[in-house]
């Protein structure tokens, strides 16, 4: 498929492709994250993660219409005010089904992924019948838009750019606050001992609501990001869930640095297969690995040590 | 309760003409018919035990109205309602007032069929507008055929079928491609082409039409790709596509995938001003997800734009915004939905009976002169003699039209040679 190209070509090409591996794992962790806090700290699996993420989409939408509509001067730099009113409509949603829903089940897991799934099914229903059945699109700034020519023939996408930044934030301030601060420090207490936790003056259940909380509000920031690269619709959460949970698992589900690992070597097998050969096939491929590398060692790539 | 206010704004514009005696309408001429028509009796009339009374008529809609197809389907459902309410004001058929059920398909195929059999069965419809999907299509078809039911289709579709028991008032694939592929080949000088699509049934058989059609022409398939539905990262495939530098991309694309794809193709600094696309999935109804600012200057091919300039459309267009709000959009399948009731009744006149087998043979030839997109004719292969149009997408979500095929295109679903 190469021939009749310069070098110069080829090179820039390769260059653009290695952008798009990178862009496509940074939209993986980004989705990945929330899960990771939720699945992998506290061992909740949580189907609804998807509609979480497209609560954040319409809370952009929203955002959006309402900004042009009163406010167009300030048009250019809402998608920043609608990222953090999407991580607290999410967070907020999400502390609410802890706490009506999640916390009677935690010493059953695998109810929980049935009642989760009830519940996307719930809120589907809910925003087709607030927002209706079709897809909304969402106006995003000009300077999101169009792509940053790097050379002559090498462009590189602005929302994907932003998307890599924005990734880098939030796995920093993750990290920050689960590793770094007292909260995080909490927080892994509980999940590596309930009871001990409780006894040495840690009200357990706070911790479960926040951090509940917190990983869907990762996911509504993530779903706010993603109206500039995907569809805003009632079910286009669905698109993102598999993705998602498969790089937790193949991660291992308790680590942090193994999701990240794990988006990276997903993405970047994806996004180079998808180039020499084609879509489908691709991700079949990368489906086929991951199931056999499970196989061989069913707990991830990466697994926390802790004493049983 | 919103038919009602429809109705009666109706009322006044169809008196008119009327009185004008424009006998050229066909829906016009036959009203007289119809009202004479009352005074047959049910007997001769239903000889099938259909749900059939003297001032009555039950026909189904089976479409999902929950669910993923739910954004799809939703518009044909408001056409097909459009379309009784407006036969219902001018009297009914065969001075039977058209009374509906409506059926949920869930976007689930098993519940689809489930449904036909319930319709078919139970409630004895003369008629059901309904189905979107192919893969629905199939399950509800042995159904149609068991119980001898007749459906109205309203999808453009890959072709492939053909049975007593449908009528497609949608394209079938060769109608949809070939001459916008002539067009953009003739327009825009190309010479190579790059295939994209979603990996199913009808971006398959699309394309493998497409792609015949195009070596045909001494032309070349510079590349084709399938992604999994719902796929939301186009970014390798894009670099693909500027290292191919294809004259046209040609796109069947659909759901959701859709509008990631235009997103990222336009993040990519692909400026569809310049780089010629034609698309053969993107109506009025998925522009309002993309957003007109993704796609403004792509070519899509179908038989119909809202944006059509007859007085038919014009009449259409306004209807359909007083019933289901000035800010809905109707695309290429909605109006094929509103078609279905129009040829029922015009078929079920000309049968003098809502027997399904009189209907099955009745409709070939049958005229429908009041469509939105101008005129249709039922071919004897139950699919729509009609023209195909080219449109380019603007910033606010209509399209231009650029091109129409002078003559109506024959339906050919089981096209020789392009197998």
């Amino acid at each position: 498929m190469f021939e009749g190209y310069s070098l110069a070509e080829l090179g820039s090409i390769f260059a653009m492709q290695g952008f798009a591996g990178l862009i496509l794992f940074s939209v993986f962790v980004l989705m990945a994250l929330g899960l990771a806090i939720i699945f992998g700290q506290m061992g909740v699996i949580n189907m609804a993660h998807g509609e979480f993420m497209i609560l954040g989409a319409y809370v952009t939408y929203l955002c959006s219409t309402l900004v042009s509509q009163h406010a167009p001067a300030l048009f250019p730099v809402y998608f920043f005010v609608a990222m953090i009113l999407a991580f607290i409509a999410s967070g907020l949603l999400g502390m609410l089904v802890e706490w009506g829903m999640i916390r009677f089940l935690y010493k059953r897991p695998l109810d929980t992924l049935l009642a989760t799934w009830g519940l996307s099914l719930i809120l589907q229903q809910i925003f087709r019948s607030v927002f209706g059945a079709r897809e909304v699109g969402v106006v995003l700034p000009d300077w999101l838009m169009g792509s940053v020519a790097v050379t002559d023939t090498i462009e590189v996408p602005i929302n994907g750019l932003f998307v890599m930044a924005l990734t880098m934030a939030i796995t920093v301030v993750i990290y920050v606050v689960m590793f770094r601060s007292r909260w995080g420090q909490g927080v892994r207490a509980v999940m590596q001992n309930r009871t001990m936790a409780g006894a040495v003056g840690i009200n357990t259940e706070k911790v479960d609501r926040y951090t509940f909380g917190l990983g869907c509000g990762i996911a509504g920031v993530a779903g706010s990001a993603f109206t500039m690269v995907g569809s805003t619709g009632p079910t286009s959460g669905q698109l993102y869930i598999v993705d998602t949970f498969l790089v937790v698992v193949f991660g291992g589900a308790q680590s942090l640095l193994g999701t990240i690992a794990s988006a990276f070597a997903i993405s970047q097998a994806q996004s180079t297969m998808e180039f020499f050969l084609s879509g489908s096939t691709a991700k079949v491929l990368t489906l086929l690995t991951v199931i056999v590398i499970l196989m061989l060692r069913p707990q991830g790539l990466f697994v926390l040590k802790v004493r049983r | 309760m919103s038919s009602d206010k429809t109705s009666g704004g109706l009322r006044s514009p169809f008196r008119r003409k009327l009185l004008l005696g424009m006998a050229a309408l066909p829906a016009l001429t036959l009203l007289p018919r119809g009202a004479i028509a009352q005074a047959l009796a049910t007997d001769a009339v239903n000889t099938t035990k259909l749900a059939v009374t003297d001032s009555t008529v039950k026909v189904g809609i089976l479409h999902s109205t929950t669910g993923t197809m739910a954004i799809s389907e939703t518009g044909s459902v408001q056409a097909e309602k459009l379309a009784i309410a407006q036969i219902n004001e001018m009297g009914g058929v065969l001075g039977r007032k058209i009374e509906v059920i409506q059926e949920d398909g869930a976007s689930d195929w098993p519940t689809f069929a489930e449904k036909a059999r319930k319709l078919l069965v139970e409630d004895k419809v003369a008629a059901v507008f309904g189905c979107w999907t192919s893969a629905s299509r199939k399950a509800v078809l042995p159904v149609f055929e068991q119980y001898n039911g007749m459906l109205y289709y309203p999808t453009f579709y890959e072709g492939l079928e053909q049975s007593k028991n449908v009528i497609y008032t949608g394209q079938e694939a060769t109608q949809q491609i070939l001459a916008g592929l002539d067009w953009v080949s003739k327009e825009k000088s190309a010479k190579s082409f790059f295939l994209i699509g979603s990996d199913y049934i009808w971006p398959r058989t699309s394309n493998k039409i497409a792609r015949k059609h195009i070596e045909k022409n001494g032309q070349k398939v510079v590349g084709e790709e399938y992604f999994p539905l719902g796929h939301t990262q186009f970014n390798s495939v894009i670099n693909k596509i500027k290292l191919t530098k294809p004259d046209v991309i040609y796109a069947s694309v659909v759901g959701g995938s859709n509008v990631a794809f235009y997103k990222q193709l336009k993040a990519a600094g692909i400026n569809l001003e310049k780089q010629t696309l034609m698309t053969i999935s993107v109506t009025e109804d998925e522009l309002l997800g993309i957003g007109g600012e993704n796609i403004a200057g792509a070519y899509a091919c179908m038989k119909y734009f809202q944006s059509l300039k007859n007085p038919n459309n014009e009449k259409f267009v306004a209807a359909f915004k007083k019933m289901w709000g000035g800010e809905s959009v109707i695309g290429d399948v909605t109006q094929a939905g509103y078609l279905g009731p129009w040829l029922w009744k015009l078929t079920v006149e000309k049968a003098q009976s809502f027997d399904i087998d009189k209907i099955a043979v009745a409709s070939e030839g049958i005229e429908f002169k009041e469509a939105p997109e101008g005129y249709v004719r039922v071919h004897a292969n139950h699919h729509l003699w009609s023209k195909t149009r080219v449109g380019r997408a603007r910033m606010d979500g209509q399209f231009d039209m650029v091109y129409e095929t002078a003559d109506l295109i024959e339906p050919d679903p089981f096209p020789k040679g392009y197998q």
